[in-house]
């Protein structure tokens, strides 16, 4: 059966969804995800979802139902890449994905998933930081 | 036939009834006959002579939308169009067609003046045709207006959604004039287009120049936020007016989950504040 | 008076079939010249629909319409099944209301991302849900 690959990087768990979900690939996707991060300890899993033209309340529910899991196993979900146009459909429509956090892009998800689990930053900024 | 008497006095008279023609069309016109170039009236005109006569030899005096009409109809729409981006008024453009239906009849009487049933048999048949066609320059004409309107709106759309970048990673969106739905959806869109294209986490909305809100803009400046929230970016919105913060609370708006400022400064600073940045004043100023 | 240009049919049954209904719905909606927040409008309003038809009414048909209504463009989306029917329409359309395992927004989800909205539904005999958004 097909599945979506999940990749480790650091701490983090990074799944790239690209393909038009159906039901099996997202419940295939939140036990493979769960398996995961208590297989390898993961602190963060960071879902990039810049290739998804829409999200309705299924998927809305499957990211919901994923942050929820994962924070019961001591690990935050960051959604990352939403793109404009899914998120003005989906705030028309009523779907406010609580308890999901939410970055740009991968790389200020993890930046993020740093500053949550106080990981130190991998690098400083140019501007004076108060921390 | 009837109608084939006018049309074969419209061709062999064609000089006398062009310059009839368009001495009645300039006499029309109350300003601006200038812009027009007479040279370019009279070819124009001298064609839609030709392509009229052409037309009416083969067909249908009754129905304007057929092929036979369609060199006669693309003239027309040709001058229209251009009369209503020079800004004539619909009636001055329309005079044209019935500038010329006023130089046959004249043409038709001093040939039928003695024939008056032929007069106002040949008479009622131009009449009809020469109608409908002005009839289509009126519809041409506010078609061409529609368009210019529809462009400037546009254009004022684009113009008056600026998205600016303040700092690195910072957006400003400084809304000026009345917000209509129509206009916030633009908003919003480039908003959220801006924050990805920049790569910025903060935007600020300044409301300072919008003259009022109501519920529905209060709920567009929420749908706003939960979009950009959604997408990984936080807003700000600033310059909120003593009256405008009186409205809000009085339509029982809730805005508790939207970070809100008085000024722009004021989100500015909030917005460095988050992104863990600050400003510091190195030695005097 | 609305005219029908051009339509498709696709029998919606599974998960898998909602997919193909969406991209039929997104291939429409492009070539009507819909921008790319009214497609997303769409497609996601379709899903909704469609996926409600899957869940509640045991699949159905989707017809897929490019209408013109004096020369406005416009794209319908019909939704028929012939499963146990809505028993209160009004409690049905209300936001937060769900029978099944939802979140209870496919329906006035749904009516908010387009411009023209129709239910009927008849106990036992099924529901037909048709939705317009013009160009």
């Amino acid at each position: 059966m097909e599945r979506i690959p999940i990749i480790k990087m650091g701490p983090f768990l990074l799944v790239t969804i690209q393909v038009d979900m159906h039901d099996r690939l997202v419940m295939a996707l939140q036990e493979d995800l769960t398996e995961m991060v208590s297989s390898n300890g993961a602190r963060g899993v960071l879902i990039n979802i810049s290739s998804l033209d829409m999200v309705d309340s299924y998927i809305g529910r499957m990211l919901g139902g994923i942050a929820s899991i994962t924070s019961l196993m001591d690990a935050y979900t960051v959604v990352v890449g939403m793109q404009p146009a899914v998120a003005i459909t989906m705030v028309e429509l009523g779907i406010s994905l609580q308890g999901v956090m939410t970055a740009l892009n991968v790389e200020k998800g993890m930046d993020l998933l740093r500053s949550k689990l106080k990981l130190a930053p991998e690098q400083d900024h140019e501007i004076d930081r108060e921390e | 036939m009837a109608k084939v008497n006018t049309i074969r006095l419209m061709a062999e008279k064609k000089d006398e009834l062009l310059q009839q023609w368009i001495e009645l069309h300039l006499a029309s016109l109350s300003l601006r006959k200038d812009i027009i170039g007479n040279e370019n009236l009279y070819r124009q005109s001298r064609d839609f002579i030709d392509a009229f006569v052409q037309a009416a030899e083969g067909a249908d005096f009754e129905d304007i939308n057929r092929v036979e009409w369609t060199t006669v109809r693309k003239i027309l729409a040709e001058i229209s169009t251009n009369r209503s981006r020079q800004g004539y008024s619909p009636s001055e453009t329309a005079s044209y067609v019935f500038t010329l239906k006023e130089a046959i009849i004249r043409l038709l009487q001093k040939e039928y003046g003695v024939q008056p049933d032929v007069l106002i048999q040949e008479t009622l048949t131009i009449s009809k045709i020469l109608d409908k066609l002005g009839l289509l320059t009126f519809e041409t004409y506010s078609k061409a207006r529609e368009e210019v309107i529809y462009r400037q709106q546009q254009e004022m759309l684009e113009l008056s959604t600026p998205v600016i970048q303040l700092w690195d990673g910072i957006l400003a969106l400084p809304l000026i004039g009345t917000l209509d739905s129509g206009r916030t959806q633009v908003v919003m869109e480039n908003l959220l287009r801006g924050i990805l294209s920049t790569n910025s986490d903060v935007a600020i909305l300044d409301i300072s120049g919008v003259p009022t809100v109501d519920t529905l803009v209060a709920q567009h400046i929420i749908k706003t936020v939960s979009a950009a929230r959604l997408m990984g970016a936080e807003c700000i919105i600033s310059g909120i007016r003593p009256e405008i913060a009186q409205t809000i609370v009085q339509l029982g708006v809730d805005l508790s989950m939207v970070k809100t400022r008085a000024t722009l400064a004021g989100a500015l600073k909030l917005a460095l504040d988050m992104r863990k940045l600050t400003i510091v004043q190195i030695g005097k100023a | 008076m609305k005219l029908t240009v051009k339509s498709d049919s696709l029998v919606v049954k599974s998960p898998q079939e909602i997919i193909l209904a969406r991209q039929k719905v997104r291939e429409y909606a492009r070539s009507l010249g819909f921008n790319l927040v009214d497609q997303t409008k769409l497609i996601t309003a379709t899903s909704e629909l469609a996926r409600n038809m899957v869940e509640y009414g045991g699949g159905g048909i989707v017809v897929i319409e490019h209408i013109d209504d004096q020369g406005q463009k416009g794209l319908r989306v019909t939704f028929e099944d012939q499963g146990p029917g809505i028993a209160d329409l009004e409690m049905a359309m209300l936001d937060g209301f769900t029978t099944g395992n939802g979140l209870g927004h496919g329906l006035p989800g749904a009516k908010r991302l387009v411009n023209e909205f129709e239910i009927d539904s008849k106990i036992g005999l099924g529901t037909r849900v048709s939705i317009v958004r013009w160009a």
